[in-house]
């Protein structure tokens, strides 16, 4: 039951049907258009073939009658104006949603870089001073009712940025960087996914848009610029111990320590987060554990190897990341 | 006969064309949990010509992915992502020796090149013991071996990700490794 209650409850934060915002108020506009239009015409349609094939010519009608060859004629040639007339306004309207969900948002927005990776998505809060700039992943917190305008870039396939609820798609690609704007005028949690296929993982490369009230927000941001915490008890501290002795740091960034590469996400605040792997897993200490342990079993191909830790190594790990909040 | 009946050709034809393209299906394997020669079982490997006695055989430890297209690109994502290529450079040498040649220093056999990475060298080539998995050494170590040629065509990368500084690997003539005979610690002063 619960499974199933789960799954009612990430479809709710996942349905191009439940727009919220002025980006996805618009989409969701147009796709009804499209269908009730689209749906009429189908039923219309459909009648005239069923009438066409179980009508009966009347008794004495001839088939090479001239007048009612172009009697059919007229009705054919008006059938392909109004389709010809009616595709022509679905082009205006798609290009004149376009054109207000490209342009740049009023008021002053607030900009997040976003880069893709295979199958993690990297998130940085910039600004003009570098000691506030802000690295997370797979995780990103806007506020409330102000626009936010994204940058994309890929360091390795194209991948596409898609949060069905808020506004539309756009594609990560190497070497071209791209951008879209969105505003959430509701808090909540938010599912995105990437919506281009982009190699093994691409299922399993989701993330989070979690919208909040703008000094909740404040604070959040302010919190992820600190540098980690410096673990106090025992465990935690040989956890700390063993992260930057071991094949963590080869990827893996934690502020603050001597762990500092940045291939794979940023660990500085993990604790922080709602899910590991990119939405693959509830951020739990037993999924940590796991995550660890046999991530190629969780998911198969992903770049983080197995890391061999002995148990006791393994639970001063798991204790340290806890403890990055 | 075939004049006789000239769809049979096409039927072999398209029975032949489906033959050839079943080839392309299950190539090869991709490892995700495989268990690979780890640095016990390399603690013996010899890197030099000089040994003090009589010579002693080679311990030979098979290098599992020198058939395989899928490790040795991921050995060329990690050259560059662990920043073997701040040394190395493109494989060409600059800090580090040329990887693309003939010359090996500390020997061009698979076990070889996986110790090297492991225990590092002299004048410069850090230790990667316990930073880098074993699975992971391996793919290097297939990558490496690639640049100078030594592995098949269809095995070494064909395209880069990123742009392309030098040729593929797969166009790399192959190379016949000599082993330095000269000590290393003479040959970068």
């Amino acid at each position: 039951m619960t499974t199933l209650a789960d799954s009612v409850a990430w479809i709710g934060g996942h349905s191009v049907h439940v727009p919220d915002g002025p980006v996805a108020l618009l989409l969701d506009r147009l796709g009804d258009y499209m269908y009730a239009v689209s749906a009429v015409l189908w039923v219309l349609v459909t009648a005239a073939l069923l009438w066409a094939v179980f009508r009966r010519r009347a008794e004495g009608e001839d088939p090479n009658d001239p007048a009612r060859e172009r009697r059919m004629q007229r009705t054919v040639t008006l059938a392909v104006a109004a389709s010809a007339a009616i595709l022509f306004v679905f082009l205006f309207l798609s290009y004149d949603t376009s054109r207000a969900m490209t342009g740049r948002p009023a008021g002053e927005p607030l900009q997040i870089r976003v880069t893709g990776h295979q199958w993690w998505w990297e998130v940085e809060y910039r600004d003009s001073l570098p000691q506030h700039w802000a690295t997370t992943a797979n995780e990103i917190h806007v506020p409330v009712g102000r626009p936010v305008v994204f940058d994309f870039r890929s360091s390795d396939v194209n991948h596409s940025f898609w949060v069905p609820q808020l506004g539309g798609k756009r594609d990560l690609i190497p070497g071209q960087e791209t951008s879209l704007w969105f505003r959430a005028d509701t808090a909540g949690v938010y599912r995105g996914q990437c919506a281009e296929f982009c190699g093994y993982q691409h299922a399993k490369m989701a993330f989070e848009v979690i919208a909040e009230p703008p000094p909740r927000f404040a604070e959040w941001l302010v919190q992820q610029r600190d540098t980690a915490a410096t673990p106090t008890d025992s465990l935690a501290q040989r956890g700390q111990l063993v992260f930057v002795t071991s094949p963590c740091v080869m990827c893996h960034s934690i502020s603050g320590t001597t762990a500092g590469s940045r291939i794979g996400p940023d660990l500085t605040h993990i604790a922080s987060r709602r899910t590991i792997a990119a939405g693959t897993l509830l951020n739990t200490q037993g999924n940590l554990f796991a995550w660890i342990t046999d991530p190629q079993g969780l998911k198969p191909g992903t770049r983080m190897p197995a890391t061999q830790l002995g148990p006791k190594d393994l639970a001063a790990v798991v204790a340290y990341l806890e403890t990055l909040r | 006969m075939s004049s006789r009946c000239p769809e049979r050709r096409w039927v072999l034809g398209a029975v032949a064309l489906w033959a050839v393209t079943l080839g392309g299906c299950e190539r090869e394997r991709r490892g995700f949990h495989d268990r690979v020669p780890g640095t016990p079982a390399l603690s013996m490997v010899r890197q030099s010509d000089l040994q003090p006695g009589p010579r002693t055989a080679d311990a030979a430890v098979p290098s599992p992915y020198d058939d395989n297209a899928y490790a040795v690109s991921e050995g060329k994502r990690l050259f560059n992502q662990y920043n073997c290529s701040g040394c190395h450079f493109q494989g060409g040498g600059g800090i580090g020796p040329p990887l693309m040649d003939a010359e090996w220093i500390y020997g061009s056999e698979p076990q070889n090149i996986f110790a090297t990475i492991v225990e590092g060298r002299p004048n410069g080539m850090p230790s990667f013991r316990h930073r880098i998995p074993d699975q992971q050494v391996w793919q290097l170590v297939a990558y490496v071996r690639s640049m100078s040629g030594l592995l098949a065509k269809d095995v070494a990368p064909g395209r880069s990700d990123d742009m392309q500084v030098t040729a593929q690997e797969q166009q790399t003539t192959k190379e016949h490794p000599v082993k330095s005979a000269v000590p290393p610690s003479t040959q970068r002063p």
